[in-house]
């Protein structure tokens, strides 16, 4: 076996549980595309282009608001920004004979998972290994879109009610435990949940729609919190996807 | 009605270009500490945010959603999976529901 293929098949094997955690919250994804009157194709080709849960959520509520194209680029600049401090983590970490093509691929599977197994390997990462791990992610990830979109349409109320917490119960279970362990993200979690509710039910405050109160919100809470409790750890990590 | 596709296209080439700039163009991680501070506590403001109160409408009565979110903190803290926490939250919500059902035929 060739070294490429050896990286691959490891890449692989890494990302079977990335897989299928993406297939559970993707599933989330698809009703919740659904129930806002989203078509099952078009809720699959935002997941096959994207690969990003926070960003696509957020962009369910433009969509069924028929919120402007800006509003839109904005709030996936700063949902997704994230992702620019790991890619820029990986440069430190990639082969040094990766081409540009093959990061510009690499590129695309940059999610918090797949940079968290890329960073916490040992020397430097070969592009096939996350070639490896991004054919499996990306599958569960769409598979999982296109079977939630479906169970939307096809389950009874009473059941998709219920399974409409799903996402939210997700979210909760991604920023619970580290907020337990850290004080400042328990910090941000608790600030961000009081002025989002204050975007909702405050007079005046809760004509902004969902998308702008998500960015206000987001880049509001997070820069008082860098201010207050700076990190000092060089781990750039996220936890979500 | 503005265009899905365009949406999508916005969405697609901005999430894209985030990833994929900093890792073919830059070969120097990034030292400023408020800014790294700053991009640690966007994916929690943000998750946070969305998830509350947005998850009291998300069901169909007010009650069943509290008693779902409820469910999922208290699983959560626990540092239940995932997948346990979102399914335990839709039991609830579903068992909740049931019952409101039932008690108010009576």
């Amino acid at each position: 076996m060739t070294d490429k293929k050896q990286q691959f098949t490891h890449g692989v094997k890494d990302g079977i549980p990335i897989g299928l955690g993406y297939f559970a919250v993707s599933f989330t994804f698809g009703m919740a595309a659904t129930k806002n009157g989203i078509p099952i194709g078009i809720s699959v080709l935002i997941s096959a282009t994207n690969l990003t849960s926070a960003g696509q959520f957020a962009a369910l509520s433009i969509i069924a608001e028929n919120g402007g194209y800006f509003l839109m680029f904005l709030t996936q600049l700063v949902i997704n920004l994230r992702y620019c401090l790991m890619s820029l983590s990986l440069t430190q970490k990639m082969e040094r004979t990766s081409t540009i093509p093959q990061l510009m691929l690499v590129s695309f599977g940059v999610t918090d998972e797949i940079f968290g197994i890329s960073a916490a390997k040992e020397g430097a990462v070969s592009p096939f290994y996350n070639y490896g791990a991004m054919s499996v992610a990306i599958p569960g990830w769409v598979l999982g879109t296109f079977l939630g979109a479906l169970s939307g349409k096809l389950l009874p109320a009473m059941f998709i009610s219920a399974l409409s917490v799903a996402i939210y119960g997700m979210f909760l279970a991604i920023i619970i435990p580290p907020a337990k362990k850290d004080s400042a993200i328990l910090i941000a979690v608790l600030l961000a949940m009081a002025l989002a509710s204050c975007f909702t039910y405050l007079p005046v405050l809760k004509t902004v729609s969902s998308g702008m109160m998500i960015i206000i919100v987001t880049v509001l809470v997070s820069a008082i919190v860098a201010l207050i409790r700076p990190v000092t750890v060089t781990d750039p990590e996220g936890e979500d996807l | 009605m503005k265009n899905i596709y365009v949406y999508i296209l916005i969405m697609a080439v901005t999430t894209y270009l985030i990833r994929m700039l900093p890792l073919v163009l830059v070969r120097k991680e990034i030292k400023n500490v408020f800014i790294r501070s700053f991009l640690t506590y966007v994916p929690y403001a943000a998750l946070a945010a969305m998830t509350f109160p947005a998850i009291l409408s998300s069901t169909d009565s007010v009650i069943s959603a509290a008693c779902g979110f409820a469910t999922a903190v208290i699983l959560s803290y626990f540092e239940k999976s995932l997948i346990t926490v979102a399914l335990s939250a839709c039991g609830v919500v579903f068992l909740v529901e049931r019952a409101m059902e039932i008690i108010s035929n009576f």
